[in-house]
């Protein structure tokens, strides 16, 4: 038992997390294994977009413990009674201040901060609308932040960007911009530039549910063939035909807790938990 | 002439610590950066250096200098543009120059705005100011004078066919003055002690009140009787009515502080009178009068022609023919290259200073922290809140009182770049909110700090969107520089000012000056033009 927590990349317990004042996730345990590409379904609101941006530390967790890639992230408060929480006081700043898409670090100590930051050195994440930098063109996009954050010149990045495109089969692109490509060719430039920072672990927000279903197959493959190198990933999806073909643990949530996880077969075909089959059956 | 070359004067200090503040500010910037920011701030500095090289013009002078204000845009006959040349003339120029001469210094002229004589005195822009202006008790508690120079009294005057003959026929009329004259006390006195009011209007000009008696706004007009003698007495349109009232003196002002240069002043005066040289002067210009003669005690009857006033009356009284016309806008467009030229360096660097500083406020207001951006929003709200013209008073005028003084140009640079940056940063606040906000987030999410996720990531976004309004505010900004007139300096409209009133051919020099702000603006709009389709944001939109 020591030994295999050991080899767990991730380890979740206990994470909370509100949102004016609401509990969206109400005590998740959960972990991963290097190599696991582990699909999380459930119903939408359940709380699992939440997890998944938790886990890359851009929202900041309110309690419980994460431990993802050798940096342990713990926080203990109070929520209830804490200003940050009370629903009057956010939504009268929310009126004042447009969500400027940062998370709330001002109230984080230097060292907490620091671990997120190097936490989200080492997760990538690829967002439902992919935020695309649109003034870069698809190299400066994978290329460029490498730079900007680590520091490292020209020479290395690119070379390592134009590899990253012809991974995922877009080399012949890489001078255009953003809005120059096909949904499905946004999606794979966003998952290169996310891997250009040489992530441990790679996180999905729902990957193909604005694409057309011609189009998903492409950055299926692209998922399947890091899966085979040995990256871990973590996908949230509504795509069941997906979770259930490609990942090796499929996790159930719904209302901010993890209800049932194991095999997909073990999953889709014989769910233990009562909710489980109720939402699979509605499908 | 003289104008010019005190702001050559300016300009050419201003030139020397520029030269010194880009030299440093390059070695800077080869020291910390080496990326592309560095190039694009270099091309700046070097528009900066080339704006600032205009060809400096030596000017050397053997005798001290006498220096001495006046608002050459002011009337016939005190100071006046010269029609055929653009001299600075006027019997006060002569008077000026008599001064200087008695005291073995040169006069040299310096242009300020009316209204800003005394307190730009104060400010020690100059030695004296003489203009016109009245000895008060209220300005004497702030200025000294010299003994009068000249003595004279007001003169009513009314179109032609007027009943109106004295005072107290003005009682329920219009009638137009020059502001915070004596000719408006005098107005105002009598309307206390009459049956019904008396509608005094007071204007920026003698002049302007002329021009609203034909427009039939006015019945008649109060104003010093030089004013009378050089608008309305050759004027078949005018008349005088009645005799001089009441009496003037104009003085020498002179700084408090400045008692020796009082009384030398005092003494070239009444040696200019004895010598029969103020006479000279006064005839000269057919100013000579009873009021005169009692206080120089000078009843001599002399044969000076008055050569200067009849100069003056041939320039107003023959039209112009066409000719004549366009060979006197062709002599002035040297003059409003000059202004212009010191509009394109006052609205460029002003213009600089609001883009730098703007971008900053903005950044403060929105990512700091409460304390830092609340007092973002107060910079923003207070500056905006203000008049220019009364921010640009405040740096000029009342900043020396406390130790900071600047020169014209640094002030106007200054006054006009803290204004607009409250502006930039407001656009640049809508541009840096139109930036989607999950621009941000991918940028944290692959690690960036939020410093660098801004400058590489939000504010090259943002700044895309704001082109076209801060291009809108340039244009703005090129004609709200006119305003800095009232901190001394001569710009276009000034110029246009000046030029017009000589004549008052208003609509040819003001097509002329029209044109000319225009054309300065073009280049602008054509920059903007290119920079928004090399950097439009519809070509490289967000993807969905």
């Amino acid at each position: 038992m020591y030994a295999s927590q050991q080899d767990e990349l991730i380890n979740v317990k206990g994470l909370h997390k509100y949102f004016l004042g609401n509990h969206i996730l109400k005590g998740i345990d959960f972990s991963a294994n290097e190599g696991d590409l582990i699909s999380i379904i459930g119903r939408s609101g359940c709380g699992k977009t939440t997890f998944l941006r938790c886990l890359n530390c851009l929202e900041i967790l309110d309690s419980g413990t994460i431990h993802i890639a050798g940096i342990t992230l713990s926080r203990h408060l109070n929520h209830h009674i804490t200003e940050e929480n009370n629903p009057s006081n956010n939504k009268k700043r929310r009126v004042l201040l447009p969500n400027l898409g940062m998370p709330k670090e001002e109230r984080l100590d230097d060292d907490f901060r620091l671990k997120a930051r190097a936490i989200r050195l080492k997760v990538g994440i690829l967002f439902q609308n992919l935020n695309l930098f649109p003034h870069m063109t698809v190299l400066e996009n994978i290329s460029r932040p490498p730079m900007i954050v680590k520091g490292e010149n020209r020479d290395q990045t690119v070379p390592r960007a134009i590899g990253l495109l012809e991974k995922v089969g877009l080399e012949k692109f890489m001078d255009r911009y953003p809005h120059q490509l096909s949904g499905g060719q946004a999606q794979r430039v966003a998952i290169a530039r996310a891997l250009a920072m040489s992530p441990q672990v790679m996180l999905y927000d729902e990957p193909t549910s604005s694409l057309d279903p011609e189009l998903v197959q492409e950055v299926m493959e692209v998922m399947i063939n890091l899966h085979k190198e040995g990256m871990t990933q973590i996908i949230v999806t509504h795509a069941m035909n997906f979770a259930r073909k490609a990942s090796n643990i499929v996790i159930y949530m719904e209302d901010g807790k993890i209800v049932e996880q194991g095999h997909p077969d073990e999953i889709f075909d014989n769910a233990k938990d009562q909710r489980t089959q109720q939402y699979l059956s509605i499908l | 002439m003289y104008e010019l070359m005190n702001n050559f004067i300016n300009f050419r200090s201003i030139r020397r610590l520029s030269y010194l503040m880009i030299k440093k500010f390059q070695e800077y910037l080869k020291k910390k950066y080496t990326s592309g920011l560095s190039s694009i701030l270099l091309k700046l500095t070097l528009i900066f250096a080339i704006l600032f090289s205009i060809p400096e013009i030596s000017y050397s002078q053997k005798k001290p200098a006498l220096s001495w204000a006046a608002d050459a845009e002011g009337n016939a006959p005190f100071i006046f543009k010269d029609p055929t040349n653009m001299n600075n003339i006027g019997f006060e120029v002569d008077i000026a120059k008599a001064i200087a001469d008695e005291l073995f210094m040169e006069a040299l002229f310096v242009q300020n705005q009316w209204d800003g004589l005394i307190p730009g005195l104060q400010i020690m822009n100059y030695d004296v100011a003489i203009n016109g202006i009245e000895i008060t008790p209220e300005r004497l508690s702030e200025v000294n004078f010299s003994t009068p120079y000249y003595i004279t009294h007001v003169q009513l005057v009314v179109l032609k066919g007027s009943k109106i003959r004295c005072l107290s026929d003005l009682f329920g009329k219009d009638v137009g003055c020059l502001k915070n004259s004596y000719a408006e006390r005098v107005l105002l006195d009598t309307a206390e002690r009459g049956p019904t009011a008396i509608r005094v209007k007071s204007y920026e000009g003698e002049v302007n009140a002329f021009q609203d008696m034909l427009n039939g706004r006015l019945d008649a007009a109060l104003v010093d009787a030089p004013i009378a003698l050089y608008y309305a007495s050759w004027n078949p349109e005018f008349q005088l009515a009645g005799e001089g009232i009441g009496e003037m003196s104009y003085g020498v002002a002179i700084r408090k502080s400045d008692t020796l240069l009082l009384r030398n002043i005092n003494n070239a005066l009444a040696s200019i009178g004895s010598k029969g040289k103020l006479k000279d002067i006064l005839m000269r210009w057919n100013l000579w009068n009873q009021s005169m003669r009692k206080y120089l005690n000078d009843y001599s009857e002399s044969n000076i022609p008055p050569s200067e006033f009849k100069k003056y009356l041939k320039s107003q009284g023959k039209a112009k023919t066409f000719s004549e016309r366009m060979q006197g806008y062709y002599d002035s467009l040297s003059l409003f290259g000059r202004a212009a030229l010191t509009t394109i360096q006052i609205s460029v660097t002003s213009m600089i200073i609001a883009i730098i500083l703007g971008l900053v406020i903005a950044l403060i207001r929105i990512y700091s922290p409460p304390p830092f951006s609340k007092m973002a929003t107060a910079y923003i709200e207070l500056i905006r809140g203000t008049p220019l013209l009364i921010q640009l008073y405040f740096i000029y005028y009342v900043l020396p009182t406390t130790g900071i003084k600047f020169t014209p140009f640094l002030a106007a640079v200054i006054g006009l770049g803290l204004n607009y940056a409250a502006y930039e940063a407001e656009n640049y606040r809508a541009g840096l909110f139109s930036v989607p906000k999950g621009q941000m987030e991918a940028a944290i999410s692959l690690g960036m700090k939020r410093r660098q996720a801004l400058r590489f990531i939000i504010i090259p976004q943002a700044l895309r969107l704001v082109i076209p309004p801060i291009t809108n505010d340039f244009i703005s900004l090129l004609k709200d520089s006119s305003l800095v007139s009232v901190i001394t300096m001569v710009e276009l409209t000034k110029v246009y000012m000046q030029l017009s009133l000589v004549d008052y051919d208003f609509l040819g020099n003001g097509i002329i000056v029209a044109l000319v702000y225009l054309l300065l603006g073009l280049p602008f709009v054509k920059m903007a033009k290119y920079a928004e389709r090399r950097f439009s944001v519809d070509k490289k939109r967000v993807v969905q």
